[in-house]
């Protein structure tokens, strides 16, 4: 398994586009910090990216990354291999070297710039997303055949969740204005993992406006350590469920 | 030269005993053993000077003009039953003593040291712990409390009174005063003509300051924090409030400063630092704000469009997350040389004034004032797309909150 991983690895790193990633985030990341005047109008923006860019990439790549593998995973599935290890070796080769190349691209920087509890945490947010979006790239990929229809998925996946979805939560507010949503809220947002991202930054980042009584009430959830724990678990179920769920039909699939 | 001398000698002389009083002492080892004793026995005029030890004298009431001073503080304990001093006459002085435990009760105002309807009161340098009502002026004019430092010990509301009371004076000076957990730090109804200088108020149960009808006062360098309500002032003109600091007032309700209903006042050279609102006004008008400094606070500025003639003149908004905020689209206040850290202007002519107007009122803060619960989407991509098409095409925000001349660099305050 560990042999796959290795070889996934370097096939990505030869490919180069995860190579131009890092430069990019790299470079994008320094300019941030160099241009703005305060340190946290430059966390701000590198907020952005890592709420979209990082997601974007993450998922779009790895659709690609699979079809684009299709002989070399037949060629795996040849061989006395079981297939579960194939597919998870593929994920881990994926996982890592993206959220390798974010670590490198923006956790620099970071260090650099703002090593503070929120540049920490948008860090570690930063690196969860690209997993948990490789892991959704995954299951798009494996239960559509077409390669184009794949992408198109992936890349409707991506808008749901970064734009959509926050939208569909905006109407749903203003529908539902006379009652109490505050705690449904809460709720609503583990629906989306990045969502669960942008408001444990927030917190950090932005303490005054959310000591309000709506964001008291974020506060008393996710600030908590039984909060962030169950966040934490959340997001890893982000990861977990649709990875399983893609070796399981992958398991089954027809080749 | 000589006939100098002795007309200034004659002087000294005639004027020494009535003038000057006499001094008597309590004390173990002293004529008097007890404070009561020797006000009793005191003249106009006397000086009582009180020898450290505790003193369980239930209520000391003051009837004549005398100095009351302790040395190295003495202790007057009201053994949670007795207000400590009430103070009866004009030219009292009251210094350097140490006041513990007041009575507590719902019905009366039970304080430290009260001053009923009186003149000419000072009360300096006291220690008040866990007293009822700190330092209660009732009717008083022309008084001065200064450099005392007042602590309660409790937790809520019912339990607490304020520090400094005052009610239906005149003419007052407070100055250097400390006040924590109390319910309200500064109390003042109906006070009017007086000054509030380099105060420290702080975590107190309810607000740090908190006025109404009192007219024509001046706060001045004073300190509030961390109040679990933050300032609140109403129903008032002729507000001067200048270089205050309005520090860490967090959570829902809680305000740097509350301005409710007060007209023809001036705020100026205060700082605003990390509070939910910095401030918030409702139904104020002819309120001139300048030079004032708003960093990080949840929202520097809201007003509420029943506000008018509010000018908002050379302050400085930085990493504020709302700079201003506001209900409704009519606006008949100004913004003028503010600087603004979110502008994203140019300069062309270099003469440090922005060229295109900022308007510090985002979409985004629009919809959280009608639906707070909206601050779950906050800094999500959907809600700066929003912002963003909203700056380029105002529809929602108020087309005339506008910052005509925004500055290019903050101003050095």
């Amino acid at each position: 398994m560990i042999k796959i991983i290795k070889y996934v690895i370097t096939d990505i790193l030869r490919n180069k586009i995860v190579m131009a990633y890092t430069i990019f985030l790299m470079a994008i990341s320094l300019s941030l910090f160099n241009l703005e005047d305060n340190i946290s109008k430059g966390l701000l923006s590198l907020l952005n990216i890592t709420l979209i860019i990082v997601p974007l990439v993450s998922i779009i790549f790895s659709t690609i990354y699979i079809y684009n593998s299709a002989e070399f995973i037949e060629l795996m599935v040849s061989q006395p291999l079981q297939r579960k290890k194939i597919w998870m070796s593929l994920f881990a080769g994926l996982a890592i070297s993206l959220s390798l190349s974010f670590c490198i691209g923006a956790g620099i920087p970071i260090v650099l710039y703002a090593a503070s509890s929120i540049g920490f945490i948008m860090l570690a947010m930063g690196i969860i997303l690209s997993i948990i979006f490789a892991a959704v790239a995954m299951l798009s990929a494996v239960i559509i055949r077409d390669k184009a229809k794949g992408i198109g998925i992936s890349v409707l996946l991506w808008l749901y969740f970064s734009l959509l979805f926050d939208g569909i939560v905006l109407f749903i507010l203003f529908q539902f204005e006379d009652y109490p949503l505050e705690k449904a809220m809460v709720a609503i947002t583990a629906f989306n993992p990045i969502d669960l991202g942008r408001i444990l930054i927030l917190l950090k980042m932005d303490v005054s406006a959310m000591m309000g009584y709506t964001g008291a009430i974020f506060r008393d959830f996710f600030g908590t350590q039984v909060g962030f724990i169950i966040t934490l678990v959340i997001l890893l179920l982000w990861i977990a469920t649709p990875a399983w769920m893609s070796a399981r039909i992958f398991n089954k699939k027809d080749l | 030269m000589m006939k100098n001398y002795i007309f200034i000698l004659v002087v000294f002389f005639l004027f020494d005993a009535d003038t000057f009083g006499h001094v008597l002492h309590v004390g173990k080892l002293a004529s008097y053993r007890s404070v009561s004793q020797a006000v009793h026995n005191a003249q106009t005029g006397d000086s009582i000077f009180v020898e450290p030890g505790i003193y369980l004298e239930k209520n000391i009431v003051i009837d004549k003009p005398v100095s009351l001073i302790g040395i190295n503080f003495p202790e007057l304990d009201g053994e949670h039953k007795y207000e400590i001093i009430s103070v009866r006459s004009d030219n009292v002085t009251i210094r350097g003593f140490l006041l513990k435990n007041s009575g507590i009760s719902s019905l009366i105002d039970i304080a430290g040291i009260k001053v009923y309807g009186r003149r000419n009161v000072v009360i300096a340098g006291n220690k008040l712990q866990g007293t009822f009502f700190g330092i209660y002026m009732e009717n008083a004019v022309n008084c001065r409390i200064e450099y005392n430092q007042l602590a309660a010990h409790t937790a809520n509301e019912q339990q607490s009174g304020n520090g400094i009371h005052c009610w239906k004076c005149d003419s007052l000076c407070i100055i250097g005063n400390s006040v924590t957990h109390h319910r309200d730090g500064i109390y003042f109804e109906f006070v009017t003509n007086s000054v509030i200088w380099r105060n420290e108020s702080f975590n107190n149960i309810r607000y740090g300051l908190h006025f109404m009808f009192s007219h024509n006062d001046a706060y001045i360098a004073n300190l509030f924090h961390n109040n679990s309500a933050g300032v609140s002032v109403m129903f008032t003109h002729g507000v001067k409030m200048f270089n205050n600091i309005f520090e860490d007032n967090w959570g829902d309700g809680c305000y740097g400063i509350f301005i409710k209903e007060i007209s023809d006042s001036y705020i100026s050279g205060n700082k605003f630092r990390r509070n939910t609102t910095g401030i918030y006004m409702e139904g104020a008008s002819r309120i001139h704000l300048e030079k004032n400094l708003f960093t990080n606070n949840g929202s520097a500025l809201r007003i509420q469009a029943s506000c008018m003639d509010v000018s908002t003149e050379k302050n400085n908004f930085i990493a504020n997350t709302f700079d201003v905020s506001t209900n409704g689209s009519l606006v008949m206040n100004t913004f003028e040389k503010n600087f603004w850290d979110k502008y994203e202007g140019y300069d062309l002519n270099r003469d440090g004034i922005g060229d295109v107007p900022y308007r510090p009122v985002s979409l985004y803060s629009m919809i959280i004032e009608k639906n707070p619960t909206a601050m779950v989407l906050f800094r999500s991509f959907m809600t700066s797309l929003l912002d963003k098409t909203e700056k380029v095409l105002p529809g929602i925000t108020p087309e005339g909150l506008k910052d005509e001349q925004p500055l290019m660099k903050p101003l050095s305050l």
